[in-house]
């Protein structure tokens, strides 16, 4: 096949990116509630409704990126032992952030006092911001090309790491998951004034995503080989990332919700497959190109992904079929008031 | 001082810590959910409210426990990479798997589980309803079968070929046919039940200390008391064969949880406490029982044990072109053999009380209220088995020194040589510092929960 890389090598890698798009477009909407309860809220009594349109759904979306992970040792354990120690203060911080969000949930609502309550919900808060800022500034670093020596160990400055392109990524990352979790909030709620004001803020935010976008594209552009690499799949998925958040602004404006919803996800999808496309035929781009870390070189045995594609053939459709009947059970939008 | 602590001490330590705290709560999750199954079952098949209450109730606490799991278990995934990126890559090839079969079979079954079930006691008819929590019961139960996949690999590696210098998977079933997986699923498993169900025994003999909710707490404490006598039988016997499949797979390990440093005569005596040299690999004196080593180790009245020196030795034939020869094999024998000791006799501990609590509750005969002292032991023992499973867990992972990989791979190949002790020092002090308040925050709110009394806590909602 292309480069020496097998079909399932190739397979992988793609399966790779694919469980990094569904992880932004799911974990994504409900990092942005949680990001919402900070931004939108009026009372705790909204608070808590925002928090349980995500309740029965964030921990099995976050095993998405547990999943992602996993198929990454499980089929590239060498990219996987580069990037996760190279990476190790930006993964800990993300740690940290998925810790105190992961229990604030349940924290809670075993707070007794308003002062408890606060102290959690700002874990919330806190948590669903930082994941996904950390998480995709880590993206946006390494697509640059990093030191990495010939056996496969990163070592990164702190400007390897803090850079415009990687800051901008995690900006942008973080506002695409949050205008997401809105979309996901407004279909769930069932509270006209809440969900106006809801839509008053996206729009704001699809004003600041429009220009996020357009620099992120163009410190690709320049920090980057990608167009010059691939210049015609990178212009065509760079517009498509544009066109979908416009597609979903109109459909908020004209209170298309399902469809707001889809789109805003579909552009973090987009940009996952911006990311995956330009690091092909690599996994890990050094300074050095003779050190980069190639698909043919970093896939494991053929014999481990074989068993991989088995397991997941059977095991991701019943998967995804019980968590989509979950989202049936919770199709029923929420009152406010019910609640209190 | 500090001066003098590697990056290998620092990764180890942070090994220890996290997986050990992670432990607290993974098997209490598991047993809770088998509990909670088994009180809503109750509900479904009596139709009485009371066991309705039971499932809700001590739901919470299983939930603040999948919570605490969940957290916990995210940095398991990312420590590999993180601190032990040339033991991911020598083994990625055949621990991935087991990992991603972990995750795409059991943590999705679980977390989806448990969040119908903790938001439709009010949608869903009963039968349904509880079906969900054995569901995420079960995924549970698969989720340990495969991360001790892959740690039996780790224990007893099997299936694989070396290429290359990293281990390469050859036959992904002698991976599950694995005799460590089969031999340490149910010692985990049955140790997770004798868990939840000793933490529902002690908190309701904390209500019943308050004296509130008297009727609601033995009932859910006889429950739990029936489950705990069976699982702590039942452990009796999965120990055993863990045991059985130890002295053969790994004598060393097995050698030191009883201090044996000389091969023993054909009538062992076991040591109940031994004054262990580790320096001069001997074993000056201890208070023992004639004959029992004997009989625990092979089930009859004759046989010797081969002793700590012995088998280092044969170590050392075995692996010195591999190692060289300045590799020490003992493990860290004053932790093992003292770690079983506790581990072995909290499990006796366990079994003993739960024979106690089960003739004082019985129906109509209001005895336990009565006997306080009793009911403080009961009290005091909800944190032993915690306590026996950080046990179990350095025997199993300290009994494999000088490896990773038993007889494969070392732990100070296996660390990433591009972290700093800067880096490791700091996540160190962090991780401590979030499990602390973890820990802490969680005690709380299950001693909370119990000062708000059964009313108290339902009405604030299911979950």
């Amino acid at each position: 096949m292309i480069d020496g890389i097998d079909f399932l090598q190739l397979l992988w890698f793609l399966l790779i990116g694919l469980l990094f798009m569904i992880f932004y477009f799911t974990e994504g909407f409900d990092y942005g509630v949680g990001m919402a309860t900070q931004f939108l809220a009026k009372n705790d009594q909204e608070k808590h409704v925002m928090m349980e349109t995500i309740g029965p759904h964030w921990d099995g979306n976050e095993v998405w990126l547990i999943t992602a992970g996993g198929a990454m040792f499980a089929s590239f354990s060498d990219w996987y032992a580069s990037l996760f120690s190279g990476y190790y203060i930006l993964l800990f911080f993300t740690l940290f952030a998925l810790i105190i969000r992961g229990v604030s949930f349940e924290f809670s609502a075993h707070a007794e006092t308003e002062h408890g309550f606060r102290i959690w919900t700002s874990a919330l808060f806190g948590g669903s911001l930082l994941a996904p800022f950390f998480l995709t500034m880590m993206f946006g670093s390494l697509i640059q090309g990093v030191p990495i020596d010939a056996q496969g160990n990163m070592s990164l400055s702190f400007w390897n790491i803090v850079n415009p392109l990687s800051v901008v990524a995690g900006v942008a990352g973080g506002l695409l998951c949050l205008i997401h979790g809105i979309n996901f909030l407004r279909l769930r709620i069932d509270d006209p004034e809440l969900s106006k004001r809801a839509a008053n803020l996206n729009e704001k935010l699809y004003l600041v995503a429009y220009l996020g976008e357009i620099v992120f594209a163009l410190l690709i552009f320049f920090q980057t080989d990608f167009f010059k690499l691939r210049p015609i799949s990178s212009t065509i998925i760079t517009l498509l990332i544009v066109v979908l958040t416009a597609w979903s602004d109109i459909a908020l404006i004209k209170n298309k919700q399902g469809k707001a919803f889809v789109t805003s996800g579909l552009t973090l999808v987009a940009v996952v497959g911006l990311l995956f496309n330009g690091l092909f035929p690599r996994v890990l781009i050094a300074t050095d190109p003779a050190h980069s870390l190639l698909i043919k070189n970093a896939a494991n045995s053929k014999l481990t992904l074989e068993v991989m594609t088995i397991v997941a053939l059977i095991l991701l459709p019943i998967a995804l079929a019980y968590i989509i009947w979950s989202y049936v059970v919770f199709r029923h939008r929420i009152k406010v008031n019910q609640n209190a | 001082m500090l001066s003098g602590v590697t990056m290998l001490d620092l990764a180890r330590f942070q090994f220890a810590m996290t997986t050990v705290f992670h432990f607290f709560f993974v098997p209490f999750s598991i047993g809770m959910g088998f509990i909670v199954s088994i009180m809503e079952t109750l509900y479904v098949v009596k139709k009485d409210e009371v066991y309705k209450k039971m499932a809700q109730f001590w739901g919470k606490i299983y939930l603040l426990s999948f919570a605490v799991g969940v957290v916990t278990g995210i940095i398991q995934e990312f420590q590999f990479g993180m601190n032990w990126s040339d033991y991911s890559r020598f083994m990625g090839d055949i621990f991935g798997a087991p990992l991603a079969i972990e995750a795409l079979l059991a943590f999705f079954m679980e977390s989806t589980f448990i969040g119908l079930w903790m938001f439709t006691w009010n949608k869903f008819k009963p039968a349904l309803h509880c079906a969900l929590v054995w569901i995420s019961f079960i995924g549970s139960m698969l989720s340990a079968i495969w991360i001790l996949t892959a740690n039996a690999f780790m224990q007893h590696p099997v299936g694989y070929v070396i290429k290359n210098g990293k281990a390469q998977m050859a036959n992904f079933w002698a991976l599950i046919a694995n005799e460590q997986l089969w031999a340490s699923f149910p010692h985990v498993v049955i140790g997770a039940i004798v868990t939840a169900s000793f933490v529902v025994i002690g908190m309701a003999a904390f209500g019943l200390l308050r004296k509130r909710d008297v009727n609601f707490h033995k009932k859910s404490m006889r429950i739990a008391l029936w489950v705990a006598l069976f699982a702590s039988i039942a452990e009796i016997g999965a120990g055993d064969y863990q045991t059985q499949v130890e002295i053969h797979e790994q004598p060393m390990k097995f050698a030191a949880t009883e201090g044996v440093y000389e091969t023993t005569g054909d009538h062992a005596p076991w040591d109940i406490v031994a004054n262990l040299n580790t320096k001069e690999h001997k074993n000056e004196g201890a208070i023992s029982i004639p004959d029992v080593l004997t009989i625990l180790t092979y089930h009859s009245t004759s046989g010797s044990i081969k002793g700590m020196n012995q088998i280092n030795k044969e170590l050392h034939a075995k692996y010195d072109k591999k190692f060289g020869k300045d590799m020490s094999y003992y493990v860290p024998v004053k932790t093992l053999f003292y770690s079983f000791r506790i581990m072995a006799g909290f499990g006796a501990l366990f079994a003993l009380l739960s024979i106690l609590g089960l003739i004082w509750t019985r129906p109509k005969k209001n005895t336990i209220e009565n006997k306080r002292w009793f009911l403080w032991i009961l009290g005091i023992s909800t944190f032993l088995p915690f306590i026996a499973n950080t046990c179990g867990w350095f025997i199993t992972e300290l009994g494999r020194f000088p490896w990773t990989v038993y007889g494969l791979f070392t732990i100070a190949d296996s660390i990433s040589a591009s972290t700093t002790t800067g880096e490791l020092w700091f996540t160190n002090i962090m991780y401590f510092l979030i499990f602390s308040t973890l820990g802490g925050v969680m005690i709380y709110y299950c001693k909370r929960q119990l000062d708000m009394g059964v009313a108290g806590a339902l009405e604030r909602g299911a979950y």
